[in-house]
């Protein structure tokens, strides 16, 4: 049985939901958003009782993996580790049974502030797995812990949820990867994903987003790093037909360190909705933010990024860039990058841009005997790789670029201007 | 007495040319209004504001369904700042006049009018340098003239409610069409009650090589002012407005809240330069807005020093070919002050650009924030938006913030935003004070570095007392 204070929080966090306003037209949270995108009537849950093992062979991610789990719809269908002894990695239900006090200690202490409150939510009140990773203080994971979650069966709805601890002085890299059975069933996925990195920690957690192009994804991504620790989050978007992610860092500590990383490359009537959040709660800490967009056909883009330093946050370091490459006549990019600074002696700095590929790029090309289409691409893909290759891990980014790759095939030929 | 008077002496006259520094705004006269419409706003409001002014049928029913307008429409504390919540509508007095026409010689001004502008600087500035000027005194306007060989040229510059009256055949047809009523609440609440503002025509090729002044002063108590100015420049026209502001310190809210249109028509150039010194008890909710034809430029140098609340966000709607809009803006939030200002550029056809440039200056608790809207639709081609801003904070409790929206539809454009947050170095302020300065002449040194580049935006006569008036509002604030 689940620990009673879990079953509270559930019947708590359903009570929220219910009484939670939706988001309507003219929230700021929302703004630029398909408000209509947020009709999930049709979701339910539903469990998988299928034959599993084509997604375990198909769930191939890095070698050497030092951990691996599968879930389809939520179960749990393979998992294999070799991990380093006293880390703890478990599926969600087994470790609200064999670490309660552990799981409560971290499980989603703060409220969802960018929008997505009444999601987190209805997230909260009907999870029932995902992957808590403990990894005590002074061990260091060398090889990727990797998760799969494929969503499977139209209307079905999916609560992953994705808990990550790091001890003083421990290190891990986390790569998940969220994929669809087939590439027509609209499925709904509502992801919350807590990192928290202790003191002197490092904490790397890699996203790939590439569910079929009827599905929907929130994902509801929150960063605590603490004095001297450091942690990055990376999410690489090419499907779904809605994507919302809401990702938010807290900075709590001295010389805490904080990447925050995006690829999209969305096509065809594809919308992704990207909220971010660089909190700096303690003095002298930093932050880094790069997200990169290309953007085809009719799709289109919302990014909306606040730097917030709080007052007595000195010596703040904080950097945000978007930046939209755009590939079609009929695509649309929205940038609010912001800042709120309530303290002085900061370096606080966003850039924002917005434009196509120059003609001297394809001429520089062209002249090199390399056609046109091949040289819209190489530049687009050489786009995305400055932030893959933030990433620092060869392996990790091999992984990523592999489905970036897979993306540019169906986009081969189209983006002829 | 002394040698040391003289450069004293110099120092002042070059002030009093220029003179609108908030200690010098700070004075009332004694109101002896003829026309008062009370405190509140209801229709009877509405309906003595037409009654006292005259004003054909057409304009009484603009001004009802505006109130219906402003009525409707909620406080927009979605996005701004919940302060707005603390102006009383109730308790403002939306009209004052002492029933006397403009003049066209300061001759025949009141006495007590006449010492309030003299003080300010204004008739001098006149002679100095202004091809016209036009002097509001709470409602309405007290003086209005423009040179004589102007007039002969087919130059209008004349208050709102002569030229909806004298000219309606040029001001009705762009009237409340560069900024529609329900725009805003704000918008809304000036189309109901507006009084004042200068209407200017500038026809056919003309240039003005002096710019035009209008001067708007709040005398009374609890007082809402509410102009509404439209400036059309004419095909191939060019023309210079600046317009100044300053109230006494009241115990209680004043609201300002204007309307201002522009129209440059094919290859007209528009010039708007504002330098808002309010003082710290008014709350200034405006909305400013230009419409670029083909080739047309419509530019906005906006300074804000003053006020309790300014919201103030000129924009440029790029309508014709190669139509260019500009925002210079300089912001100094002290103590209580909250300046949240930007810019909007709403591109509307092929090869139209913008530039914003924006500068903050936040000291002791004062607030800065730039807020801005770039917007780019489909189907045009070679539009072009660059944005910087960038804010100096001065103290440890200083804010600032900067919340810019670009929307770009389409691959045939480049836009590019930037924006930066710093404080004056340790490294700087030694350098200089190493150098025999003090510490609040290094910090107002650097401070005026940092803005340098936009007070040269400036016509002269404004960019020193710019210069002077951030050198006041430095003061006292190191340490």
């Amino acid at each position: 049985m689940f620990p009673q204070w879990f079953a509270t929080a559930q019947a708590d966090a359903w009570a929220s939901f219910q009484s939670l306003p939706a988001p309507r037209r003219g929230d700021e949270a929302w703004r630029f958003s398909t408000i209509s995108a947020l009709d999930f009537s049709s979701f339910t849950r539903a469990e998988f009782r299928g034959e599993a093992s084509e997604w375990i062979a198909r769930s191939t991610g890095v070698a050497d993996a030092a951990a691996t789990l599968v879930f389809v719809n939520d179960t749990l269908v393979h998992s294999q580790s070799r991990l380093p002894d006293g880390v703890i990695c478990l599926p969600l239900a087994e470790a609200l049974i064999q670490q309660p006090d552990l799981v409560q200690q971290y499980f989603m202490r703060h409220p969802t502030t960018l929008g997505s409150a009444k999601f987190s939510a209805l997230h909260a009140a009907h999870v029932s797995n995902g992957v808590f990773l403990y990894v005590p203080a002074g061990v260091v994971v060398q090889d990727p812990v990797q998760i799969f979650h494929w969503a499977d069966g139209d209307s079905s709805t999916i609560l992953p949820h994705t808990l990550l601890v790091t001890g003083e002085g421990a290190s891990v890299r986390v790569i998940e990867t969220f994929q669809s059975t087939d590439d027509r069933a609209a499925t709904l996925t509502i992801a919350v994903n807590d990192l928290i990195a202790e003191k002197n920690s490092t904490l790397d957690y890699v996203v790939v987003q590439a569910l079929n192009q009827n599905s929907k994804i929130i994902s509801i991504n929150a960063s605590d790093v603490a004095k001297a620790a450091t942690s990055t989050s990376f999410l690489l978007s090419t499907g779904a037909a809605w994507a919302r992610s809401e990702s938010i860092s807290r900075l709590t500590g001295e010389e805490a360190r904080s990447y925050m990383l995006a690829v999209s490359v969305p096509s065809h009537d594809q919308e992704y909705d990207q909220r971010t959040f660089q909190h700096h709660i303690s003095p002298g800490a930093y932050s880094d933010l790069l997200y990169k967009n290309s953007l085809y056909d009719e799709s289109r883009t919302i990014f909306s990024g606040l730097i917030f330093v709080d007052e007595g946050a000195h010596r703040t370091d904080a950097y945000q860039t978007c930046r939209n490459l755009l590939m079609s006549n009929t695509c649309e990019a929205n940038s609010m990058p912001g800042l709120e600074i309530n303290a002085d002696d900061v370096k606080c700095s966003h850039g924002s841009t917005s434009a196509q590929i120059s003609d001297e790029e394809i001429f520089y090309l062209r002249a090199r005997g390399i056609d046109s289409d091949t040289a819209r691409q190489l530049i687009a893909r050489g786009f995305s790789i400055e932030v893959i290759s933030r990433l620092n891990h060869d392996a990790t980014e091999a992984y990523v670029l592999n489905f970036l790759d897979q993306k540019f095939a169906t986009l081969r030929m189209r983006d002829v201007r | 007495m002394s040698l040391d008077l003289l450069p004293e002496t110099l120092d002042q006259e070059t002030a009093e040319a220029v003179n609108i520094d908030r200690s010098i705004g700070d004075f009332t006269f004694p109101e002896r209004n003829k026309f008062d419409a009370g405190r509140g706003l209801t229709e009877k409001t509405v309906d003595y504001i037409c009654d006292v002014k005259n004003d054909p049928q057409w304009v009484r029913e603009f001004r009802h369904r505006a109130l219906k307008v402003f009525r409707d429409k909620p406080m927009p504390t979605n996005w701004a700042t919940e302060d707005l919540n603390n102006i009383n509508f109730d308790e403002i007095r939306y009209y004052l006049s002492d029933g006397e026409k403009p003049k066209r010689s300061w001759d025949d001004v009141p006495a007590d009018v006449l010492e309030t502008f003299e003080r300010l600087g204004i008739p001098q500035q006149e002679r100095a340098f202004l091809a016209g000027v036009e002097a509001q005194f709470d409602s309405e306007a007290a003086y209005s003239n423009v040179k004589e060989e102007l007039t002969k040229q087919g130059v209008i510059f004349v208050n709102s409610t002569e030229g909806l009256k004298e000219h309606e055949e040029i001001f009705r047809p762009w009237f409340g069409k560069v900024i529609p009523t329900g725009d805003n609440k704000f918008s809304a609440l000036n189309s109901a009650v507006f009084s004042g503002g200068s209407f200017i025509y500038i026809p056919k090729g003309v240039k003005l090589k002096q710019p035009l002044q209008a001067y708007f002063r709040i005398n009374s108590e609890s007082f809402g002012q509410f102009e509404r100015t439209l400036i059309i420049a004419d095909e191939g026209a060019e023309v210079m407005y600046m317009e100044g502001c300053t109230a006494p310190k009241f115990e209680t809210a004043t609201l300002h809240s204007a309307v201002v249109e522009l129209v440059a028509l094919k290859g007209a150039k528009i010039q708007y330069v504002t330098v808002q010194n309010w003082s710290s008890n008014v709350f200034n909710l405006v909305t400013k807005r230009g419409l670029a034809m083909e080739d047309a430029e419509v530019r906005w140098i906006d300074c804000n020093i003053g006020s309790r609340l300014t919201m103030k966000y000129p924009g440029v709607v790029m309508k014709g070919r190669r139509a260019r809009g500009e925002v210079i803006s300089i912001a100094l939030a002290n103590t209580g002050q909250h300046q949240d200002t930007g810019a909007k550029m709403i591109h509307a056809a092929d090869e139209t650009t913008s530039n914003v440039v924006s500068k903050s200056i936040s000291v002791g608790t004062g607030r800065s924030t730039y807020r801005g809207q770039v917007h780019i639709p489909k189907h045009l081609k070679g539009c072009k938006n660059n944005t910087e801003c960038d804010a100096l904070l001065i103290n440890a409790k200083s804010r600032t913030d900067t919340y810019p929206a670009i929307t770009v539809k389409g691959n045939q454009h480049a836009t590019q935003h930037e924006a930066s947050v710093s404080q004056v170095s340790q490294e700087m302020l030694f350098y200089m004070m190493q150098r025999g300065i003090s510490e609040g002449a290094a910090m107002s040194l650097a401070v005026n570095g940092f803005i340098n580049d936009l007070v040269r935006e400036f016509p002269m006569e404004y960019s020193v007392e710019l210069k002077r008036l951030i050198d006041l509002e430095m003061e006292g604030s190191v340490g």
